[in-house]
């Protein structure tokens, strides 16, 4: 079985070799196609935001990007003893299961020196500015402070690769602003590559790398900055539409019916 | 007085004792395993269909505790991997698994005339007629369970609070979940004796369930649901002495009454 297949590369200093490349991968569930022949790669310090409507597919990409999902065909690379870094959409922990911020934290740290982590958990939240939690049971949290927490047990593994499905999601306005900058500053100052999923891509605008337009095929990909200056995308966002892929400025030659399925040709062309 | 206390010199109560308490520090981690991932019903199926294992085990003329022991692990398997058929939600399956394994194991029984089985010891548990084979079966798994335990119980913490996080990390989950599947078998196998196939889950699952009123960590809640199951175990063994009524059952009410007590008392605080 040669499809599907992940592959490690041997790493060598300061290579360009991507973290982590698909190539062409595909998905089908119950014979509906979810992912097709999708490729992209994520280099050290870039952050690549995948945008579609729901059900494009994309938490199925990136499952699959992490290993916790196999492809039915194509190829996942990743470097070798490359640390993943997962934030998953959402938490929910059982009320009968009582867990404290630290607790959960620690178990990022299992396997590691157990005297190391009470210092690294403390300085990890400060980090993120919610130090205070650190003691507060998982299921007190607010939306945007859950977040935080989530996004800490992943960077307490010191990932090359942070993944984050959705990072903002329950976060107010402003919060979802200052955990934007966060992840932002954590590429830069860390190096890591970073893959999210979001929906609010006039937040991720100013520090995304790379945007990946995805309806089970890549519809189009490129850098963001190529559109903030588009009228039509300040209009659209001031007029409240949250819909990221209408700011996306650029045409494609295909229309999708209501299945999301390729009407006409399947190219686009971006301005 | 003296007679009371000459009571815990005596061997079957010494066995009952031992069996008792090293049931109950295995189930206070257990037990809130099966709490935290909602499994009761899961535990409640495998004792039942322990029956059958019984039946099996004494036509064929098997050692009877093994035959409980492979009976409940192959019953573990069997239910983990039918869980993934879409097709039967888990709660039907387990529905259906639970009593018609029951139902077949007391036909069987029945059938076999040549065979004499005390019913009533299987359901509700003789822990009196503890053997030192018993005990020494009892605590050899409780160590066994308990080692296990220990090694494993980050990874276990881990993947019960979200199985993806931990995956990512590095953990085997689908290894992991089956193992703890197993854990809970083989202590329902040997608890047979002690609570009988109608109640073990619950001296699973009441000390957890108590101990959560006092725990802010898993650890405590483990630790504390162990220390409350010995509580009933001991309290449990005097009330069936005390009023002559069988300890199995005794102790379950013991156990309850400690859950009661724990939620009043922090009831009446918040």
């Amino acid at each position: 079985m040669a499809s599907g297949a992940v592959s490690t590369v041997e790493e060598t200093i300061g290579s360009q070799q991507p973290l982590l490349s698909a190539v062409d991968i595909g998905k089908v569930f119950d014979d509906r196609v979810v992912l097709e022949r999708v490729s992209f790669s994520i280099q050290p310090g870039q952050i690549v935001t995948l945008i579609g409507p729901n059900g494009a597919g994309k938490t199925t990409l990136v499952r699959i990007a992490l290993g916790l999902l196999d492809a039915d065909s194509g190829t996942i690379t990743r470097r070798e003893g490359l640390r993943l870094g997962y934030m998953p959409q959402s938490l929910h922990v059982e009320p009968t299961l009582p867990l404290t911020v630290q607790r959960f934290l620690a178990l990022a740290l299992r396997g590691a020196k157990e005297s190391a982590g009470g210092h690294e958990i403390e300085e990890t939240l400060t980090s993120l500015h919610v130090p205070h939690l650190v003691h507060a049971q998982l299921n007190s949290l607010s939306g945007g402070e859950l977040q935080r927490v989530l996004l800490a047990r992943a960077l307490l593994r010191k990932p090359h690769l942070l993944v984050l499905d959705e990072p903002a999601q329950g976060v107010d306005i402003a919060g979802q602003a200052e955990l934007y900058s966060i992840i932002d500053s954590i590429a830069e100052t860390q190096g890591c590559g970073v893959l999210m999923i979001s929906h609010d891509l006039h937040l991720v605008m100013s520090s995304t790398d790379e945007v990946i337009c995805l309806n089970h095929h890549v519809c189009c990909h490129g850098k963001p900055e190529t559109v903030s200056n588009d009228p039509a995308y300040l209009s659209l966002f001031g007029a409240g539409v949250t819909d990221s892929l209408a700011v996306y400025t650029h045409h494609h030659t295909h229309e999708h019916d209501i299945h999301g399925n390729v009407i006409g040709e399947d190219e686009c062309t971006h301005q | 007085m003296s007679d009371f206390l000459s009571l815990f010199t005596t061997d079957f109560i010494l066995y009952a004792l031992a069996a008792g308490l090293s049931l109950a520090v295995v189930a206070g981690p257990l037990g809130s395993f099966i709490v935290w991932r909602r499994m009761a019903y899961f535990g409640d199926t495998l004792a039942h269909s322990a029956l059958l294992g019984i039946a099996i085990g004494l036509l064929t003329g098997a050692n009877p505790q093994l035959s409980i022991i492979l009976s409940c692990l192959f019953f573990a398997f069997i239910l983990t991997v039918l869980d993934r058929s879409p097709n039967v939600s888990t709660d039907t399956l387990l529905g259906i698994l639970a009593h018609s394994s029951l139902a077949l194991g007391i036909v069987v029984l029945a059938l076999a005339d040549s065979i004499r089985v005390n019913l009533e010891a299987y359901l509700f548990g003789a822990l009196l007629t503890i053997s030192a084979s018993d005990l020494a079966w009892i605590i050899a798994v409780t160590i066994g369970v308990g080692g296990i335990l220990l090694k494993f119980w980050n990874e276990f913490v881990a993947i019960t609070v979200h199985a993806d996080i931990a995956e990512v990390e590095g953990s085997r989950v689908d290894r992991l979940n089956i193992l703890l599947v197993l854990l809970i078998a083989l202590t329902i196998a040997v608890s047979m004796k002690i609570v009988g196939v109608l109640l073990i889950t619950s001296l699973l699952v009441i000390p957890a369930a108590a101990a959560r009123l006092l725990a802010a960590t898993p650890e405590q809640m483990a630790i504390r649901a162990s220390v409350i199951g010995c509580v009933a175990v001991v309290f449990g063994l005097l009330a069936a002495f005390v009023a002559d009524v069988p300890v199995g059952p005794s102790i379950v009410v013991c156990a309850t009454l400690l859950f009661l007590a724990l939620t009043l008392l922090r009831g009446g605080k918040a």
